[in-house]
């Protein structure tokens, strides 16, 4: 039965994208639950408290709990509120952020399951996949300002018009530095700038360590987090633009909030950590790296179950130590050396997120917040003249060490 | 009849959104919902232009105008928001002129394209054509044909910018 | 296959509405927005021609056309948010100052 399914996912390529884009939207979700927990246990530990601790062993429940509770709450719209706006609103943020992992590439090696064919880890190569994300990316801007205007009350809407504009800023200084990479990979298709890097044997970040640091701090400041984040921070304006939502909706914007992190953590590392390619790929003396999704889980098993011998409450004692032993039978099964191959450049994508999501969370827990104009005065008159010396520097660097071969082809073209 | 295929379901799909969200534009009382149908109509533009193997006039249209100019758009409105706006009438006295002046515009427009319309249906590209892709090739036609209109455009560009900030600014007597 | 003509049509309809948009309505940012109505219908026909000749100069030309809009709305909305602060009415009939 297996196999039939597998079959007619074959030979239906638009089940097949479906089934696809079903997979990664609940991956998704789950990531961004844990992402939320993983916060707030990180901040914590920062700054030398526990987090929770209570709902479920070490608090893993709570990323449970939270969305439970959010659902649970009773939906207020504010009188005079433009009801249409208020409920689209949030919808068009959340939308807008998991659209864009349309265009994002998990892997390099097609799913071979049962001998059935599944294709690319990805949803689709599309050609002008660096366009695609700058567009849909800023359609998130919508969400913010409607969101914003139809609460009717004049703190979301101060909000929102700044958030939008820090939004607006930092997006050119982003599609600055995007262009510093473009320059190098002489293509917009995710897939081919990812083996691009391959094929020279150096990340993009190595060659574009400015367009690199541009991206990063245009990163943060699209996605409203520390320590960018005084549109939306308690303290500043009562929570900025969506404070007028609670319950469901509030969760909606929540999640378009932490998918933008994942997203720009994502398009991060496939523009410049080299995608899903490990550490010194071409290297072969180093094959042994391909081992490392079982040395992790083993060193996750072990840590979790030096962690759990202090644990007072059985039940949880228990718990933990099921998890361990559940982490020492993924590392057995991804020893595999069938598995090992296939799941490396998911693998490596998932550990470089992984490692940006933790920057993310240590830059909230470090740096102290800017102010609105310092803000605004960084994007306009540092991050763009930079970016635009980044691109200028790039393009005379590429030219004088190797014309494109399609420049002269088109040349002679046209002539 | 001609047999209805995908192609001709999405064109008839964009331009039935593209057509009445227009309508819809130009209806409606609250300028925000005006400019919210805009951005919707923008959209089936930059569909259209898909469909035409404009990939990167597709994604232009989608940066520029839905992400820039209507941002622009929908700050100036929150920021000259008047009840009493709402309130008036939102037609002009003479709108029946109006209406019928533009009906003969389009009556004139209409009889244009029919009397021409035979043998005019989309050929496959030429072999050499076919081998850039379509921002290659945009690429080459800015940068290469029309590089002085760039340069002009962002003359153009960097005058609309001064004089917005110019015109916008509170002037501190 | 879609003709040519069809564009034309979608192109001349789009045109229409925003011709009567510009002629009819009292909110100048209305009318402001029925102006870039008809700059998309141009951009419509010069991307179906583009096609149709197989060569990119009507794409290139309509992103000239998308930039010109940008520009023009930029100085527009500045004209409004400025006639706003002196008069405080986006409503085209009232703005009749020099009228004698």
């Amino acid at each position: 039965m297996l196999d039939s399914a597998l079959q007619f996912l074959g030979d239906h390529p638009l089940v097949l994208a479906t089934v696809k884009i079903l997979v990664i939207f609940s991956v998704l979700s789950g990531v961004l639950a844990y992402i939320v927990y993983l916060e707030r246990k990180v901040l914590a530990f920062m700054q030398a408290r526990l987090g929770p601790m209570r709902v479920g062993p070490w608090g893993i429940l709570q990323a449970i709990a939270d969305p439970l509770k959010l659902i649970l709450k009773e939906d207020i719209i504010p009188s005079g509120a433009d009801k249409t706006l208020f409920l689209i609103a949030p919808v068009i943020s959340v939308a807008a952020a998991f659209t864009v992992f349309a265009a994002i590439p998990f892997g390099d090696k097609d799913i071979v399951i049962h001998g059935v064919n599944l294709g690319l880890p990805l949803i689709s190569n599309i050609n002008i996949g660096i366009l695609f994300i700058l567009a849909v990316s800023s359609l998130g801007i919508y969400g913010i300002i409607l969101g914003g205007w139809a609460s009717n009350s004049h703190y979301p809407l101060l909000g929102a018009l700044r958030s939008a504009a820090q939004l607006v800023s930092y997006e050119v200084a982003g599609g600055m530095a995007i262009i510093g990479v473009l320059l190098i990979s002489h293509s917009m298709s995710l897939v081919d700038i990812v083996e691009r890097q391959q094929s020279m044997g150096v990340w993009n970040v190595f060659l574009q360590p400015v367009g690199f640091f541009i991206y990063l701090v245009a990163a943060i400041a699209e996605t409203n987090r520390s320590p960018f984040d005084l549109p939306e921070a308690e303290s500043e304006l009562t929570a900025g633009f969506h404070t007028e939502y609670s319950g469901f909706r509030f969760s909606l914007f929540f999640m378009a909030e932490y998918t933008s992190m994942v997203l720009v953590s994502c398009i991060a590392v496939t523009l410049f950590w080299g995608g899903w390619l490990r550490p010194f790929q071409g290297v072969a003396s180093l094959d042994f790296l391909k081992f490392t999704p079982v040395v992790v889980f083993l060193a996750a098993a072990v840590a979790i179950v030096l962690g759990a011998r202090k644990n007072q409450v059985p039940m949880e004692k228990l718990v933990l130590f099921a998890i361990a032993a559940g982490c020492v039978l993924l590392a057995a099964a991804l020893a595999y050396p069938l598995v090992t191959s296939a799941i490396q450049g998911i693998f490596w994508f998932s550990v470089k997120v992984f490692v940006f999501l933790y920057a993310f969370i240590w830059y909230r827990g470090t740096f102290p917040r800017y102010r609105y104009d310092q803000l605004m005065n960084l994007g306009w008159r540092v991050m763009i003249p930079l970016g635009l010396a980044n691109v200028i520097a790039t393009a005379a660097v590429c030219y004088v060490l190797q014309p494109h071969p399609a420049a002269t082809m088109l040349g002679m073209l046209s002539r | 009849m001609m047999e209805i295929n995908l192609p001709q379901i999405a064109f008839f799909a964009l331009s039935a959104v593209a057509l009445i969200s227009a309508i819809m534009v130009i209806t409606r009382r609250n300028a925000i919902h005006s400019a919210i149908w805009l951005i919707i109509t923008l959209f089936s533009v930059a569909g259209v232009f898909l469909m035409l193997h404009a990939e990167f006039l597709f994604a232009v249209q989608i940066i520029l105008y839905v992400g820039g100019i209507m941002v622009l758009f929908l700050f100036v409105i929150m920021l000259v928001n008047l009840d009493l706006a709402a309130k008036q009438s939102q037609f002009s006295r003479q709108w029946i002129v109006a209406v019928l002046t533009a009906l003969v515009l389009t009556a004139e427009l209409v009889y244009g394209i029919f009397l021409d319309h035979r043998g005019f249906l989309f050929t496959p590209p030429p072999p050499v054509a076919a081998a850039t892709n379509n921002t290659q090739a945009i690429a080459v036609g800015l940068y290469q044909t029309y590089m002085l209109p760039v340069e002009i455009a962002s003359l153009l560009l960097l005058v609309a910018m001064v004089g917005a900030v110019v015109m916008a600014k509170r002037k501190f007597e | 296959m879609i003709p040519v003509h069809w564009y034309l049509y979608l192109g001349a309809g789009l045109f229409t509405i925003g011709v009567i948009g510009v002629l009819t309505r009292r909110n100048v940012i209305v009318i402001l927005m029925s102006i870039e109505l008809i700059l998309n219908a141009v951009n419509i026909n010069l991307v179906a021609f583009s096609q149709y000749f197989h060569s990119t100069n009507g794409q290139v030309f309509a992103i000239f056309v998308i930039t010109d809009a940008a520009a023009e709305a930029a100085v527009g909305l500045g004209l409004i948010i400025a006639l706003f602060r002196n008069k405080e009415t986006v409503n085209a009939d009232e703005i009749d100052l020099l009228k004698w």
